[in-house]
């Protein structure tokens, strides 16, 4: 029950003091012509509302959450408690640099921390989630092109098993999209590449390892042969999390990049945010680096922002979402050199772990070693028992553990993708894939029972199709005729 | 899978009746089935060019957002306006329910008959 359908009218508390100066009202025409439309509830029952409805979710706190592409990992403590420090939630984005030394310092070393994980020369904190930094960094290939005079270059060239923010982002950036297909081992297809590569193109849109969990060994021709073009390469770090501290997107040509602070460095994700997305670049396109850099200041030695000269303009307000900036520089100082990469090995052993306790069970879409996730195709399994990905997934929520990511990358039917994190034991990969397994069982004996899973969450089965082909995309009042 | 003989059809699973230089365009059995339970169409308007071999529409699957590419290069004549409240014609009746009605066509993608359409899909599967 939504909260607007609970309470009761008068039935509220108050918690504003009366108004002890002088009353302004506002003119004629900006006041409401309607009351304001609030539910009134008692302390009691708004408390009982919103612990009802974490009963009824599924977090990380709850349990597995391999959901593939997302990194739902762990995230520690610690970082929620150096984020919930008084001197980073107390201060104010306009303070006088002077009173606020600390909190630049953050920005300044986590920059610091950012360039030498990625092999970048600078980035901006201000892009406030992934497919934010990934339009950032458009806009600064566009800029370094118009910056050259060149104006005919026009395209983004993005895969076809690229996260669909890519071509979004390229569109919403004023770019035309080329999508390339993959070749049948799930990477770039070099020859498909070449034959897209011409001088209308203004760059490369890629995630290295790919959304089938695979490194593209051509790696390095294939940021060449754009080169060759005259096009830029941008790197899509959502899958950063495999390859951190082991491969920097710098060294293996790409020119600019985002980092997902609320993925791979402490942030919980998902629900809605804040995120961060920073970007970071090559050097000859810091100038064009959005919002304001922290510096310090040779004389006096102090920390202040400035401004790039020929700056695409601000992303956001301010300095970004900055306490997830401190979560992520609490999480890198914590890990250290040694702990960053043993963090990425760890994920990439548990992905192949779990890939190899399912193989004899679940067809994989690609079958050999894979990176911190794998996709497997249950095209088969629709073919002989009608039971689709889709109810593998409501299945699995019966035994407490969120459903990977279904029916992504495109190019998979029937796609199950499994990220399982570096942060799960191995007890927990074996009891999700002992029920996997049990799952498939079920599959096979008992099909139409699966049909209706979950049975044991608060929802059984949602009508999605139903609620995507009437969406209720609003509360309305009693009375209230608009939808 | 249903595939009429008097269709053609082509490997990005869109069928096209052709009658003289005009034709209707829409989704294979094959591909409403693939995308599961359609929400939503998002088709072009009258008097639109469309281009062969180029996307001139999406539909939108519980699972999926997919393009839908045009088989000729011709002008939008009539948009099957029933299909914005009705999406599930497509499911329904995927040779019934046709996206666009087109005129004028001056070119063509390359086109497969029935039959090809058939060892076409098969091929397809045996890949995954």
């Amino acid at each position: 029950m939504l909260i607007f359908d609970k309470g009761t009218k008068g039935r509220r508390t108050e918690y504003i003091p009366a108004c002890d100066v002088p009353v302004t009202e506002l003119p004629e025409g900006d006041r409401r012509i309607a009351p304001l439309c609030m539910p009134e509830l008692s302390e009691n029952d708004v408390s009982r509302h919103y612990s009802e409805l974490e009963r009824k979710t599924h977090g990380v706190n709850d349990g597995f959450y391999p959901l593939g592409s997302c990194t739902m990992k762990y995230n520690p403590k610690a970082a929620d408690a150096a984020a919930a420090m008084e001197g980073f939630t107390s201060i104010h984005p306009l303070a006088p640099k002077e009173d606020v030394q600390g909190c630049l310092e953050v920005l300044s070393t986590a920059e610091k921390y950012l360039c030498e994980i990625t092999g970048m020369s600078r980035f901006t904190l201000q892009p406030a989630a992934g497919a934010h930094g990934e339009f950032t960094g458009l806009l600064l290939i566009k800029a370094y092109h118009r910056a050259r005079g060149d104006m005919k270059r026009t395209k983004i060239i993005v895969p076809d098993s690229a996260h669909g923010t890519n071509p979004a982002s390229a569109a919403m950036a004023g770019f035309e999209v080329v999508n390339i297909a993959s070749g049948p081992d799930g990477c770039i297809d070099l020859d498909t590449l070449r034959a897209a590569c011409d001088d209308t193109v203004a760059g490369l849109m890629l995630t290295n390892p790919n959304t089938v969990g695979l490194f593209d060994k051509n790696i390095a021709q294939v940021t060449g042969i754009v080169h060759a073009c005259g096009g830029l390469c941008y790197y899509d770090g959502a899958n950063l999390n495999a390859v951190i501290g082991i491969v920097r997107p710098g060294d293996i040509g790409f020119d600019c990049m985002h980092l997902n602070l609320h993925k791979t460095f402490a942030t919980p994700h998902g629900g809605g945010g804040p995120g961060s997305g920073p970007v970071g670049c090559r050097a000859d396109l810091v100038r064009f680096l959005p919002g304001q850099v922290v510096d310090r200041d040779a004389q006096t030695g102090l920390l202040s922002f400035s401004k790039e000269p020929d700056s695409i303009g601000d992303m956001r307000s301010f300095y970004g979402n900055f306490l997830i900036v401190v979560r992520a520089l609490t999480y890198i100082t914590i890990l250290g050199r040694q702990g960053i990469p043993q963090a990425s090995s760890h994920a990439v052993l548990n992905a192949n772990y779990m890939m190899a306790c399912l193989k004899d069970t679940y067809h994989m879409a690609y079958d050999e070693t894979c990176m911190h996730e794998f996709v497997m195709s249950l095209e088969d399994l629709k073919d002989k028992t009608g039971i689709s990905a889709l109810d593998i997934a409501k299945g699995l929520l019966d035994a407490g553990i969120h459903p990977p990511t279904m029916y992504f990358p495109l190019i998979v039917h029937e796609a199950l993708m499994i990220e399982p994190c570096e942060t799960e034991s191995k007890e927990t990969i074996d009891q999700a894939v002992e029920v996997l397994k049990a799952l498939k069982d079920e599959a096979l004996k008992d099909p139409e029972d699966l049909k209706s899973a979950p049975h044991h969450t608060p929802v059984t089965r949602l009508d999605e199709v139903n609620a995507a082909r009437h969406p209720k995309l609003r509360w309305s009042a009693p009375g209230d005729s608009a939808m | 899978m249903k595939t009429p003989e008097e269709l053609k059809y082509t490997k990005s699973h869109e069928w096209i009746r052709i009658d003289g230089d005009s034709a209707e365009i829409g989704l294979t059995d094959y591909a409403q089935s693939e995308l599961g339970d359609l929400v939503f169409v998002n088709l072009p308007e009258e008097g639109d060019a469309v281009t062969a071999g180029k996307t001139f529409a999406d539909v939108e699957s519980v699972k999926t957002v997919s393009d839908v590419f045009s088989p000729v290069t011709a002008v939008v004549a009539e948009v099957n306006s029933e299909l914005a409240d009705a999406p599930e014609k497509i499911n329904e009746d995927p040779y019934g329910a046709w996206l666009v009605k087109v005129s004028g066509i001056t070119g063509t993608e390359e086109l497969m008959s029935a039959a090809e359409y058939e060892a076409f899909v098969a091929s397809e599967k045996a890949e995954h």
